[in-house]
């Protein structure tokens, strides 16, 4: 859908301003970031940027125009694959254009990207959040050989296909050496890279992640491996007062291109301590980025672009899909875009989003519900932070409803913030109330009984979607 | 039956609280030029004695006495006194623009000037230190420009940190002085793991991290003798012992092991104890140190034996917790005024050049505040720009906070 661009307003008090000057011209391609104009009030000047990658398919306020309302539209961006032709609606064209000794405009829009619906764009300013806008998966060409691979084994070789294409990638943490890791997610590597790329360190996370943050700070680009994220809440100082923010504190001198990575949540009785789900800890902080894969192929590549990106990455993966199998394209760099959903099982009746080992349960649900003639369409977030929101919106506005599935605590858990952004950007669309399915609120007991009793079920997921659809 | 007297804690004080007399008379203090200098290659088990020694080169007539004496030429000690006026002179004039509110905090390096004007004469370019907030010494004899730190100081539009960050936390790359952390120690195992990068890729850069008596009870400390000591990293760490940890003395931090120094023995580090106001002996020791980092030596921990004069901060009042004359009465007495003495000894200074110099220095520090000021302060003039609030927090803007910046209307 053709995206209109809005007159922004140099401050929170603008009303009106000038358009100085076009920048681009009907018909360039312009990328999210690029200068497209100039306005101008009495007091200062400032340059547009767009928000959004497309075509500036049509300008509607000329330049040199005064008077200008903050939030009329003034261009229109046409998104690939679309053409002038589909600017069907003169009726943006005739607000913006309207000229200073004109009427007054009509109430406009307050959100400069989204196009007026009902139930969307009202939110206030501040509510904006990290949202995913990427490219899609690359295309795997027709005949790619897959091979039935662990998780496991993903990680591994997304850990040493890149160690051996960028040699300033090096691996550290407890037994990732000798032992090859704790969970054996190292096998290989000391004996291709050597000591001094895959280092044991001394049992202190605290200790590791600050001397891992100070390599990144030198250019270099660590891979810590926590032998397990719940072993590394005494790091967290590290990660968050140092690693998301110094690139920030530092006017953006020195940031840190680190991963940190390692099994996060529950495995199996391993209790109170030891169970413990860190996604929407890590998701809260600006400057992190937070992945937690349920496939191998969504590890690998997903590993493979964490390594690569000069921010902070905490990637959280789970001891026990550590031996699951999945397909994985035999491709020589399988790089997967950060802040991406993936459809995992498309369906037309309810939408199910879930991440990691989330996943297992919304998968055995679908299966159930299936049985009884519901159409269970699966989005794996794949991505924390930034979340690709815009996937979960779509399809709820295709299935009307949403339930979400994660083994974290329920309070400020991930679900609440999709229920609370579904709430406020589709809550037309909604049919029923979203539900969101978490572990119970007490710490992970021990005994085998309770453990299952304290962790999501297949069951919760299938009784939640009956719920919203409104089967008995 | 065996019986048992009750267990009582031991909780150690200071030899005195305000409204008692200053009493220095047990720490122990070599005489000038009374302790070897070893080889920079000495193995460390034979040189445990220095971890509980203090290293002087200027003896109390002035003169630079001893094995650590003669590295620097007169034109290297007057440009080094310079460099210490020039600190307190901005202390002095910042301290005061604290009071005016043209900032909203500030801490003074009184007293503490020539432990980091000394050690940045050690480094070379492209060496990193990983400072905390009482080593802006590394700055002015680095040659940043002090207009800039008062920028970032006043929050204003010219702020080279964009007023993201407190006034007095500076940070510059390109003059080896990384950003300062708020919380204490999480940069000494930054600097270690900064200078075990630049062992695995093969550079020659060195790292030095700082830390403070108080703060070497966080486990980052530990955590960082550990890694510095197993991969014998090429890194300076350095305890700045000012005696007081705000009110805290530095008998709380230190406990039973002496001296701070002797914390490094455990870990098989060289570990030497230095007279933090004596100029010439902490270059002295900084050189030694650096010289053996750059050798791939690993590393070296350094306790520098000073005296915090003033106040913590603008938001402290020592008189709540030491006797006001203790200042007065610390036995190694003031570093610009030792320097000063030492290179009138020498024959290259007067007191007649050093008032000039004096005026010099504080015309010099003046003229950059009136510029700084031109640029707004705290609550009046330029202020950073809304602009770049968004900017930094992910090494590429990500598409949300273009869009929350462009809601913002900035």
């Amino acid at each position: 859908m053709p995206i209109d661009i809005l007159m922004p307003a140099l401050s929170p008090t603008m009303e009106e301003g000038n358009l100085a000057k076009w920048v681009k011209k009907e018909g360039d391609k312009v990328s999210a970031g690029d200068v497209i104009a100039e306005i101008e009030t009495d007091k200062a000047t400032m340059e547009v940027e767009a928000v959004d990658e497309g075509t500036l398919g049509k300008i509607l306020v000329p330049e040199g125009t005064e008077g200008v309302k903050v939030n009329a539209p003034i261009a229109i961006l046409l998104q690939e694959g679309e053409s002038a032709g589909e600017i069907s609606s003169p009726a943006s064209g005739e607000v913006a254009a309207k000229q200073p000794e004109g009427e007054k405009a009509p109430p406009v829009q307050a959100s400069p990207v989204h196009p007026p619906h009902a139930g969307e764009g009202k939110a206030p300013a501040a509510a904006a959040q990290p949202r995913a806008e990427v490219a899609a998966d690359p295309d795997i060409p027709a005949g790619t050989e897959m091979v039935h691979t662990t998780v496991r084994e993903a990680l591994r070789d997304a850990m040493a296909e890149e160690m051996r294409r960028d040699k300033d990638v090096f691996v550290m943490g407890e037994e990732v050496a000798e032992y090859q890791g704790a969970y054996k997610i190292t096998q290989g590597l000391l004996q291709e890279f050597g000591a001094e790329r895959v280092v044991d360190t001394p049992i202190t996370e605290h200790g590791f992640a600050g001397v891992g943050i100070g390599a990144a700070f030198a250019g270099l680009k660590p891979i810590v491996e926590f032998m397990t994220f719940n072993f590394a809440m005494q790091a967290i100082d590290q990660l968050v007062n140092s690693a998301a923010k110094t690139l920030y504190m530092s006017g953006g001198q020195m940031g840190a291109p680190i991963v940190f990575r390692g099994p996060n949540g529950a495995a199996a009785r391993v209790a109170a301590q030891h169970s413990q789900d860190y996604a929407a800890w890590y998701s809260h902080i600006p400057g992190l980025k937070v992945i937690q894969p349920y496939t191998a192929a969504d590890a690998k590549g997903l590993l493979k672009a964490a390594i690569r990106d000069p921010n902070p990455v905490i990637f959280l993966e789970n001891e026990i899909l550590y031996g699951h199998s999945f397909d994985v394209p035999k491709l020589d760099d399988f790089v997967l875009p950060i802040g991406k959903a993936r459809v995992h099982k498309p369906g037309k009746d309810v939408t199910i989003v879930s991440f990691g080992i989330g996943m297992t349960y919304a998968v055995k649900a679908e299966a159930e519900l299936r049985e009884m003639g519901i159409d269970a369409e699966i989005i794996d977030l794949r991505t924390i932070r930034p979340m690709d929101l815009d996937s979960v919106i779509a399809s709820v506005k295709k299935t009307n409803r949403l339930v979400v599935v994660e083994e974290g605590f329920p309070q400020s858990s991930v679900g609440d913030f999709i229920a609370n952004q579904v709430s406020q950007r589709a809550f037309d669309w909604l049919d029923a109330p979203v539900i969101t399915i978490a572990g119970k609120d007490v710490p992970m007991p021990y005994a085998a009984n309770l453990e299952k009793l304290a962790l999501p079920n297949v069951a919760e997921v299938v009784e939640a979607v009956k719920a919203v659809t409104y089967r008995g | 039956m065996d019986r048992q007297a009750p267990l009582s804690l031991h909780v150690p004080e200071p030899e005195v609280r305000p409204g008692g007399t200053p009493d220095f008379s047990d720490v122990k203090i070599a005489a000038a030029g009374s302790v070897r200098r070893p080889e920079t290659d000495a193995k460390p088990e034979d040189i445990r004695d220095l971890a509980y020694s203090i290293i002087r080169v200027l003896n109390r007539k002035g003169e630079a006495v001893g094995p650590w004496a003669g590295l620097l030429s007169d034109d290297d000690l007057k440009e080094g006194l310079r460099h210490m006026m020039t600190l307190r002179a901005f202390d002095a004039r910042m301290l005061t623009a604290q009071r005016q509110g043209k900032t909203s905090f500030y801490m003074q390096h009184m007293g503490e000037e020539a432990v980091s004007c000394a050690f940045r004469r050690a480094l070379r370019p492209g060496d990193m230190n990983f400072p905390t907030y009482r080593q802006a010494g590394l700055l002015i004899a680095g040659d940043y420009p002090i207009a800039e730190m008062m920028n970032q100081i006043f929050s204003n539009e010219r702020d080279p940190l964009k007023g993201r960050q407190l006034p007095i936390m500076y940070s510059s790359k390109d003059h080896g002085f990384f950003s300062i952390s708020g919380n204490l120690g999480t940069q000494f195992v930054q600097a270690v793991g900064w200078a075990m990068a630049s062992a695995i890729k093969k550079d020659t850069k060195i790292a030095a991290g700082w830390i403070g008596d108080g703060s070497t009870a966080e486990s980052d400390f530990h955590a960082a003798l550990v890694f510095a000591s197993t991969y014998r990293a090429p890194v300076i760490l350095n305890i700045v012992n000012n005696q007081w940890a705000i009110s805290t003395f530095q008998g709380i931090a230190r406990g039973g092991s002496g001296t701070f120094a002797a914390r490094g023995l455990g870990f098989g580090l060289p570990s030497l104890r230095v007279d933090g106001n004596d100029y010439l002996a902490v270059h002295a020791v900084a050189s030694w140190a650096a010289e053996r980092a750059r050798r791939n030596l690993g590393p070296t921990l350094v306790e520098y034996v000073t005296y915090r004069v003033g106040a913590h901060s603008t938001s402290d009042d020592p008189s709540a917790y030491r006797p006001k004359e203790e200042s007065a009465a610390w036995p190694l007495g003031d570093p610009v005024l030792r320097l000063k003495n030492h290179l009138i000894v020498r024959g290259a200074w007067s007191e007649e050049r050093h008032k000039q110099a004096e005026a010099e220095v504080m015309d010099t520090v003046i003229a950059a505040q009136k510029e700084a000021e031109s640029h707004g302060t705290l609550h009046s003039g330029g202020r950073p720009s809304a602009r770049d609030m968004f900017e930094g927090v992910y090494a590429e803007m990500p598409p949300h906070l273009r869009r929350q910046r462009q809601e913002a209307g900035v």
